[in-house]
């Protein structure tokens, strides 16, 4: 079991100009938790990522909710989890983005998510009915 | 962030700086539009001093590259992408879209 150094949290506004400070919250505690110079990018890709997707989708624009960001310093790595009370969804039924299409057939979605998963070792989402929706982003150390 | 436009004969130089996120990607979309508008087509994306690019900041630089390859000769072409930034373009299959120059004088020179 992995042990727990440090845990931090913090409330932002979920607003686009909140995505550069929550950044630079994650980068600390990726720092902390040791993560290499690639690792700390991952993290804070996979973070931007999900906390723009609660903004655009969970809650369906900006200024109309919070997001609670905690980060767990662990043996291990860095553990970062969002909560939101905007609306849920299934990661599942997100389809992936289109790899390989020709540039004129190109579109946006899935992109965010498949970075998400490709950027951390392990990803959850799920929705309490007290908290809200719950992503928990991993990236070990190493 | 920061944006400098040069204009040359043969294309146009946009230098940026900072961070390319969803916060950002308005303000490049509005200096590329304004470009594009102008019927110029040919243009170099200088990334060197840019830390951080979200899937926002790509879709901007992949709908700007739409727009330009349209036209004869016309195309984005990037420079100076840190390494981090490259493999998450690559990642997502979005690298293919791109040709990508070591440094400016190649990249303006091409055109």
């Amino acid at each position: 079991m992995a042990k727990v150094f440090k845990t931090d949290r913090r409330l932002f506004a979920g607003r686009y100009d909140s995505l550069n400070e929550i950044r630079e919250f994650v980068a600390e505690a990726a720092q902390a938790a040791q993560l290499d110079s690639q690792g700390i990018y991952a993290i804070q890709l996979a973070v931007d990522e999900a906390c723009c997707n609660i903004i655009d989708h969970a809650y369906g624009g900006e200024g109309r909710g919070w997001i609670d960001c905690q980060v767990d310093v662990r043996s291990d790595g860095l553990l970062v989890t969002l909560i939101d009370q905007g609306r849920s969804f299934d990661p599942e039924r997100v389809p992936p983005p289109q790899i390989g299409k020709p540039l004129k057939a190109v579109k946006p979605r899935g992109v965010g998510l498949y970075l998400i998963k490709k950027m951390v070792d392990k990803m959850e989402y799920r929705t309490i009915a007290e908290q809200g929706n719950m992503m928990r982003l991993f990236k070990r150390k190493g | 962030m920061e944006i400098k436009h040069s204009q040359f004969k043969r294309c146009d130089l946009v230098r940026l700086s900072g961070r390319l996120d969803s916060a950002t990607a308005p303000l490049l979309e509005e200096k590329l539009e304004e470009i594009t508008e102008a019927g110029r087509f040919r243009l170099v994306l200088d990334l060197g001093d840019v830390d951080f690019i979200s899937s926002k900041g790509w879709w901007v630089l992949i709908n700007t590259q739409k727009k330009c390859k349209r036209f004869n000769r016309g195309e984005v072409l990037l420079v100076n992408v840190q390494p981090q930034i490259r493999d998450s373009l690559e990642l997502v299959g979005m690298g293919k879209y791109f040709k990508i120059y070591d440094d400016v004088a190649s990249a303006v020179g091409s055109f």
